[in-house]
C-alpha cells in the first residue's frame, strides 16, 4: 500500500542529511589526532625541563582497557618515550 | 623510471582490488610494463579478480624470505605480456613481513625496469597497511560515496599524509547518477570537497564489474563496460594525459533508454 506513496513522495534529500553527519564525524575524529598531538608536544615541553629524551621515538595514544581491580573498560592515556639522559638536580 | 602507486582505502569492500586489477591492467594495455603486488597476506584475492589463480607457484612471502628469486614469483598474465603478478601468500599473516622487507622487495622491482607497480592495500590501519606504503611513491585512495566509506578514507589521508604520501588522490567508485540527481546520494564534488583532495577518477556503478569478477577479466578490457571506460581514462590520467571526467548521467541515461527498448 504505501509503496506506491512512497515511490511518488519527493525525494528525501538524505544526501544533504549524510554530508552532515559526515562533516560531524569528521570534525570529532580530526580534532581527536590534532589534540592527541597538543597533548604530545605539551609532555615533550615539560620533561624536557628534567630530563633529555628521545623525541623521535615519543608515542603516545589512548585505548580502551579494563581496570585492573574494577574490571570496568575505560579510555587509557599511554605514553612511551625513550629517555636519554635525567638531569642531575 | 618505475612508478610505485599504493591503492588503499581504509574500509573494506569499496573495491581496491577491482581498481588495482584494472589500473594494472589498464596501463599495460597502453605497452607499459607493470607489476601488480597483492599486499593483502592471508587474504589474496587480486589473483581471482585477474584470473591468474591457477598459475601461483611462488608468492610475496617466498620472495622476501628468500626462497625463491623476484622473477621467478612474477605470474605473466594471460592477455597482456607486459602485465606481471606477485601474489599474496594465503597461508601467511600479516605479521610475516615487515615494512623494511617490503621496501626491500619495492627496490628489487625498481631494479625489475618496470614502468609502474600497482600494490593493492589491504583494508584497514594496521601492519598491512604500513607494509604496502612502505615502499610506494604516490596513493590512490578509493572510496564509495557512503559515510562510513568516506569517513575512513579521510581517516586513510591524514595517515598518508603523516607517512611521506602527501597529497594523495581519490577514485570515486559505484557513483549512482539517478540517487545523486534525486538527492540521495552524495556527489563528487561533495565528496572532494569534504577530503579536500584532487580527484583521479570516477568509477559509476556498473552490473558488468560484477560479470567481470566472476569471469576473472578486469572491466578495463571490455568495450562496452561503463565502468571499464572509466578506468582507462583513469590510467590515462596516471600516465600523464589530461582526459575529462566521463560523463556518467549522460551514458547511464542512453544504457536506461536501451534498457526501456528491450523491456519493452
Amino acid at each position: 500500500m504505501f509503496g506506491i506513496f512512497d515511490f511518488m513522495r519527493k525525494s528525501s534529500d538524505s544526501r544533504q542529511v549524510a554530508k552532515d553527519r559526515l562533516k560531524l564525524v569528521l570534525v570529532n575524529d580530526r580534532m581527536n589526532m590534532q589534540l592527541l598531538d597538543n597533548i604530545k608536544y605539551d609532555i615533550i615541553g615539560l620533561m624536557k625541563n628534567y630530563m633529555d629524551i628521545d623525541e623521535d621515538n615519543f608515542y603516545i595514544s589512548i585505548v580502551h582497557k579494563a581496570n585492573r581491580s574494577t574490571g570496568i573498560k575505560t579510555p587509557m592515556f599511554y605514553a612511551n618515550f625513550p629517555i636519554k639522559k635525567i638531569y642531575k638536580s | 623510471m618505475t612508478e610505485i602507486i599504493v591503492v588503499t582505502s581504509g574500509k573494506g569492500g569499496v573495491g581496491k582490488t577491482t581498481t588495482s586489477a584494472n589500473l594494472g591492467t589498464g596501463l599495460a594495455m597502453m605497452g607499459k610494463r607493470v607489476a601488480m603486488l597483492d599486499a593483502d597476506i592471508g587474504l589474496r584475492n587480486l589473483d581471482v579478480i585477474v584470473g591468474l589463480e591457477n598459475r601461483i607457484v611462488y608468492d610475496l612471502i617466498d620472495v622476501v624470505e628468500g626462497h625463491c628469486r623476484l622473477k621467478q614469483a612474477l605470474i605473466k598474465d594471460k592477455r597482456c605480456d607486459t602485465l606481471f603478478l606477485l601474489p599474496a601468500a594465503q597461508t601467511k599473516d600479516k605479521d610475516a613481513v615487515d615494512p623494511e622487507q617490503m621496501q626491500k622487495l619495492c627496490t628489487s622491482l625498481r631494479e625489475e625496469e618496470f614502468d609502474y607497480v600497482i600494490i593493492d592495500c589491504p583494508a584497514g590501519i594496521e601492519q598491512g597497511f604500513r607494509n604496502a606504503i612502505a615502499g610506494a611513491d604516490r596513493a590512490v585512495v578509493v572510496t564509495t560515496p557512503e559515510v562510513s566509506a568516506v569517513r575512513d578514507a579521510d581517516r586513510i589521508i591524514g595517515m598518508l599524509n603523516a607517512n611521506g604520501l602527501g597529497s594523495p588522490k581519490l577514485i570515486l567508485n559505484r557513483i549512482r547518477p539517478q540517487l545523486v540527481k534525486k538527492g540521495d546520494m552524495m556527489s563528487v564534488e561533495d565528496v572532494s570537497e569534504i577530503l579536500a583532495v584532487d580527484v583521479l577518477g570516477i568509477v559509476p556503478d556498473d552490473e558488468s564489474i560484477v560479470v567481470c569478477a566472476n569471469k576473472g577479466e578486469p572491466a578495463v578490457l571490455s568495450d562496452n563496460s561503463l565502468a571499464g571506460q572509466a578506468y582507462r581514462n583513469i590510467v590515462k590520467r596516471i600516465a600523464g594525459y589530461t582526459v575529462p571526467f566521463l560523463d556518467i548521467e549522460k551514458k547511464s541515461g542512453f544504457m536506461d533508454k536501451l534498457k526501456k527498448m528491450f523491456t519493452k
